[in-house]
């Protein structure tokens, strides 16, 4: 029991934290949130390098299929969706749905507040952000 | 000290499942394809190709299979990289030298299966980007497969509920409780609670 309490009180000692250090708002608890959402990204996807999966440095406003080096199935490639939070949405509630023949065959996420969340803190891994150095661009 | 393997219980699974999946779609397919069903019948896995090509189902499946075989390929070179670090105790590396070899031999199991349906499975990338420059200490090296291990575990729960074929899916779980098993070794190695929850996808 005590474990799954301390569990709890690190949690929000977390996002307690990246709230107090970016003063605040909704978006900076979202995207805290998101980066414990994406531990279930993390099999196949880095922020800054391609491994089963393409890097998500620069992947807002980025066309689908591009990142150099990455080999994309044919779907991905043929798919042209500009990824936003609309379409970020969309593709991670039903990846295969959304893009049929795509090699990431996995689930979604039904939860849309955690999507929210996972999308929020995707939106941070900008090109000269903490984890994402200038040579991380693709 | 090491059990010797005769046969990989997991590769004989796959293998089964994915000639299990075969005949299934042999099945379905038909009177349609009925000259392509009896000469898969006839020659085996290398006329397999022809008839597992048309089927989308099956097709689907040997993507998830080969994003699969990426990870698994990358958890190779993942522990070669620290197996060759000089950084672990000998204790340490014969267990890393033992969870290598257990994907080694999910990667040979899931080739087969892809095979058996038609497809042509990924080959390893070239060179692999690990972040060596964090790897001072043994308890770097530790965190890093920890965390390779977790995310291959939430990658084969992603991966299950898609597979068409559930024999597969079966498959892909006596897979992903074996790398469960070693994110909790190395958790216990790195002195965390070995087991942090009841739940994880
Ligand atoms: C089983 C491995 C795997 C997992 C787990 C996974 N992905 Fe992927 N992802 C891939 C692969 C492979 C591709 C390339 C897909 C293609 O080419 O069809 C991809 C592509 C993508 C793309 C398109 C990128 C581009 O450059 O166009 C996005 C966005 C994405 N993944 C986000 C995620 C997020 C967010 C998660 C966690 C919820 C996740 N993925 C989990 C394997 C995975």
């Amino acid at each position: 029991m005590w474990r799954i309490h301390k569990y709890a009180a690190g949690l929000l000692l977390v996002c307690g934290t990246a709230v107090a250090e970016a003063g605040g708002g909704d978006l900076v608890t979202a995207s805290a949130q998101g980066e414990q959402v994406y531990a279930r990204c993390a099999g196949c996807h880095s922020p800054d390098r391609n491994r089963a999966g393409p890097m998500h440095c620069g992947l807002l406003g980025r066309l689908s299929g591009t990142v150099e080096g990455f080999s994309y199935s044919e779907a991905m490639r043929q798919a042209e969706i500009t990824w936003n939070t609309e379409t970020l949405d969309a593709f991670l509630e039903d990846p295969t749905g959304y893009v049929p023949g795509t090699s990431m065959g996995i689930s979604g996420i039904s939860d849309a507040g955690q999507r929210q969340a996972l999308v929020a803190w995707l939106s941070t891994l900008t090109i000269g952000s903490a984890l994402c150095p200038p040579g991380a661009k693709p | 000290m090491k059990p010797l393997i005769k046969q990989p219980q997991s590769t004989a699974l796959v293998t089964q499942t994915a000639q299990a999946t075969r005949r299934k779609f042999l099945k379905q397919s038909g009177a349609v394809t009925f000259s392509g069903l009896a000469i898969a019948m006839l020659g085996g896995a290398s006329h397999a190709h022809a008839a597992g090509t048309s089927d989308e189902a099956a097709q689907q499946d040997i993507r998830i299979l080969n994003t699969a075989i990426a990870a698994e390929h990358e958890a190779v070179a993942a522990y070669q990289v620290g197996a060759e670090s000089g950084l672990l105790s000998s204790e340490v590396l014969s267990v890393a030298v033992a969870f290598q070899g257990h994907h080694k031999e999910h990667v040979d199991a899931l080739v087969k299966a892809v095979r058996s349906l038609g497809g042509t499975e990924v080959e390893p990338l070239a060179q692999y980007q690990f972040p060596v420059e964090k790897l001072k200490q043994q308890s770097d090296v530790l965190q890093f497969a920890a965390g390779l291990e977790r995310g291959a575990v939430s990658a084969y729960a992603g991966a299950i509920p898609v597979f068409d074929n559930r024999d597969l899916a079966g498959a892909a779980a006596s897979i992903l409780a074996d790398e469960a098993m070693h994110w909790a070794v190395l958790r216990h190695a790195l002195g965390l609670d070995p087991v942090p929850g009841a739940f994880f996808s």
